[in-house]
């Protein structure tokens, strides 16, 4: 694979799992993921609806816990942490943007800001500083006292971006981070996350847009909560592919990501062929024909 | 030094921070919060009012009470109920002899005076006055009734000595009895007997609660004349003590020297009985303590009905509050911090009642003396009855909030994140 080796993972992830239960049936959201994030990398982290991207990225941000597997973050077995510990891993470690913004409506954006440190031992003296130095550096200096229903959708997830940043955390993950926005803010926000990561900032963004995941440095896709490709974004042959198309102006689906699609299904159906003969157990979940998984994708 | 205080300055902008909010969530839903605290409210309304009303009557009541003297000290002679058929009430009675007997050994006693009464017809002149009540005293009476002499002298040991037939008599008498206003010198017919009226001693009102009522003409005359006249009338003795808190010394001494002299065996009941105001004062402060229980119970129950309430709407708002308290555990709030956080909601809003309830007291106490010819001069609500108010209304707020609040922390954070 393509990640920059020699340095200490931030993220290391083995044979990662988490498994719903709803009724009677087991949902395999995550199937396995092996995955390994450095300090200093953009990752962009792509796949179809439904694919597990979300449970990925709650589970990395200690939001969760996995069924099994593995989840190594800067050294520290969080897999092994309790409710109270994982609770000081995201105070510290983790700034979380979420495509809904959640920010607190009866607070002014400089309180938004100050939340994380209030439950913080760190920066007890500074709180406010740092809170308006963060609002500065998204851009936001002149609307600190503004509340969130007073601010635009960019303007309310850059305070979300400034909340995620001002425990100097290190990695910022972002779930669809732009999902709510138009194309215009998308940008901004995307811009604003280049920065970042050009200042040394450890980024993970989820994203169903090929631009968006450009802007990255490496591109996770994932399928049926199982990684299918994994590339830098200049040698993504799905990204290159949709680059291709679109400076042809032919922005469908790829014939790159229709094959690579089609090689990820059928391994998927060999594998639990192989699991039913086993086990001669009923699975719940049943591969998805073709047309509806990837339709998404295609549309945008 | 910035790094000593680090620590104490978290827990403090922590608990700051979630008073402030508690604040600003009760000011949010001013109504709502009213209405749920309306059972706090009246509880503390039930204990602050009721508590108000008790202390006033028990300064009243004790008022009274000081006003008859709190040192003082009555005896009488009694028949026990064992001995009424072998013992008469003569025998019972009380004697100068005895008098004098306590007078001497009793170190807790001050002074006494032995007292008789006679209503007879007095005259002067062509007045008649019919059934006046004529006191027989010592001159130690004056040491022992606060009854200032406005005219002439008060009696002396002579008076009593001589079985002078001398009177004082009091305001109220001049009146009836058309006399001078300064009537030393005059005499008036006790009982067909010349009396020379030596003084005047003022009228005291008493109180109608100690059943006293409109105030009428009074004659005293020296002890030992009115037992002149009179040997068969009953005797008693009005004590002065040392000191009111040594009421049951006193007693008990007295108690001793009677026994002794009427030479009554350990297992003789006491032939007389006596009476301190301080017992009566006890009497009434086991009824007030009464009320108090009752007044606890009826506040009990309504502090529990108003908890129920406050357990309700803390459900409530930590359903509606799902999501932010998903977002507070996803920004790093470990469940101890949330909980407090709705603990401290909980208590801020019982307390907001309960301020409530002592600002509705605390009015009607400040208007009360205003309205026309009410008995009531200054009221004030008792500082126990606030302490007790605020304290209950914050332990209303822990226990009914901790259920809530022990919810609320124990949220999943993606799953209150996701919650509608
Ligand atoms: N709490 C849950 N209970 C049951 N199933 C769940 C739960 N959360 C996720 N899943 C299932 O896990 C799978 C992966 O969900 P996830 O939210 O991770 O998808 P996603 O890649 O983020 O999709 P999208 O792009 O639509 O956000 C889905 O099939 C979903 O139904
Ligand atoms: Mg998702």
């Amino acid at each position: 694979m393509s990640a920059p080796r020699g340095k200490n993972p931030i993220i290391r992830i083995r044979q990662l799992k988490k498994v719903f239960r709803v009724g009677e049936e087991r949902v395999r959201a995550l199937d396995g993921i092996d995955l390994d994030i450095f300090p200093n990398e953009f990752v962009a982290i792509m796949g179809a609806s439904g694919s597990g991207k979300s449970t990925l990225m709650n589970i990395l941000g200690c939001l969760d816990k996995p069924t099994s597997g593995q989840y190594i973050l800067n050294g520290h077995p969080t897999h092994k942490m309790g409710m109270g510990k994982l609770a000081q891993v995201r105070n510290q470690e983790i700034g979380f943007i979420f495509q809904s913004y959640e920010l607190l409506n009866r607070s002014t954006a400089l309180r938004n800001v100050m939340l994380p440190m209030l439950y913080s031992k760190h920066h007890i003296f500074s709180a406010r500083r740092r809170a308006k130095d963060a609002l500065r550096l998204v851009g936001l200096d002149d609307r600190m006292s503004h509340r969130p229903n007073q601010l635009s959708g960019g303007q309310r997830q850059r305070v979300a971006i400034a909340r995620s940043l001002v425990n100097e955390p290190s990695m910022i993950l972002a779930d669809e981070p732009t999902g709510n926005l138009d194309s215009k803010t998308t940008v901004e926000i995307i811009d604003l996350f280049t920065k970042l990561h050009k200042a040394g900032q450890t980024i993970v963004v989820v994203t169903h847009e090929e631009d968006v995941a450009g802007h990255a440095r490496r591109i996770v896709r994932l399928r049926d909560g199982r990684i299918i490709s994994d590339y830098p974004s200049d040698e993504d042959p799905i990204h290159l592919d949709w680059v291709q198309r679109m400076s042809e102006g032919r922005a469908s689906i790829t014939d790159a990501e229709l094959e690579i699609n089609a090689k990820a299904d059928a391994e998927r159906r060999a594998r639990l062929e192989a699991e039913k003969k086993n086990k001669r157990s009923l699975f719940s979940r049943k591969s998805k024909p073709e047309a509806v998984s990837t339709k998404r994708e295609g549309e945008s | 030094m910035k790094v000593l205080l680090a620590p104490v300055f978290f827990v403090l902008r922590l608990i700051w921070q979630t008073v402030f909010l508690a604040l600003g969530q009760v000011w949010a839903n001013k109504i709502r919060a009213v209405l749920t605290a309306l059972g706090i409210i009246i509880g503390v309304m039930g204990v602050t009012g009721v508590g108000t009303l008790l202390n006033a009557m028990e300064s009243y009541v004790l008022d009274q009470f000081e006003g008859i003297g709190a040192k003082k000290m009555w005896l009488w002679g009694q028949v026990p109920e064992s001995k009424r058929s072998v013992m008469s009430w003569t025998d019972a009675k009380l004697t100068t002899y005895e008098a004098n007997l306590i007078l001497e050994h009793a170190e807790f006693i001050e002074t006494l005076t032995p007292g008789c009464r006679t209503s007879w017809d007095v005259s002067y002149g062509k007045k008649v006055e019919q059934g006046v009540r004529v006191t027989g005293i010592w001159p130690t009476w004056h040491e022992i009734e606060d009854r200032q002499v406005l005219f002439g002298r008060p009696f002396s040991r002579i008076d009593d000595d001589e079985n002078r037939q001398v009177c004082l008599i009091n305001e109220q008498g001049i009146e009836e009895l058309n006399l001078d206003t300064d009537p030393v010198g005059d005499y008036i017919l006790v009982d067909g007997r010349r009396f020379l009226i030596v003084g005047v001693v003022e009228t005291k009102e008493v109180s109608p609660m100690m059943g006293g009522g409109e105030s009428r003409t009074e004659l005293y005359i020296p002890f030992s004349t009115h037992k002149m006249m009179n040997p068969y009338t009953w005797t008693d003795f009005t004590l002065q003590m040392v000191d009111p808190d040594k009421a049951e010394d006193a007693q008990a001494e007295v108690r001793f020297i009677l026994r002794n002299h009427r030479q009554l065996d350990p297992d003789d009941e006491d032939t007389f009985d006596m009476f301190v105001i301080q017992s009566a004062i006890e009497d009434f402060n086991t009824l007030s303590n009464y009320i108090t229980v009752v007044l606890a119970v009826v506040v009990g129950i309504s502090l529990v009905v108003g908890g129920v309430g406050i357990m309700n709407i803390m459900l409530v708002s930590v359903s509606e509050r799902t999501r932010e308290i998903g977002l507070r555990k996803a920004m790093g709030a470990k469940p101890p911090v949330v909980l407090t956080q709705f603990l401290v909601e909980a208590v801020v809003l019982c307390l907001t009642g309960g301020l409530i309830g002592i600002a509705v007291i605390q009015l009607l106490v400040s208007i009360a003396p205003l309205i026309p010819n009410s008995p009531i001069e200054t009221l004030s609500i008792p500082s126990w009855a606030i302490w007790t108010s605020l304290i209950f209304s914050s332990g209303v707020g822990i226990v009914f909030g901790m259920f809530p609040a022990i919810k609320a922390s124990m949220l999943n954070p993606i799953n209150a994140l996701r919650h509608e």
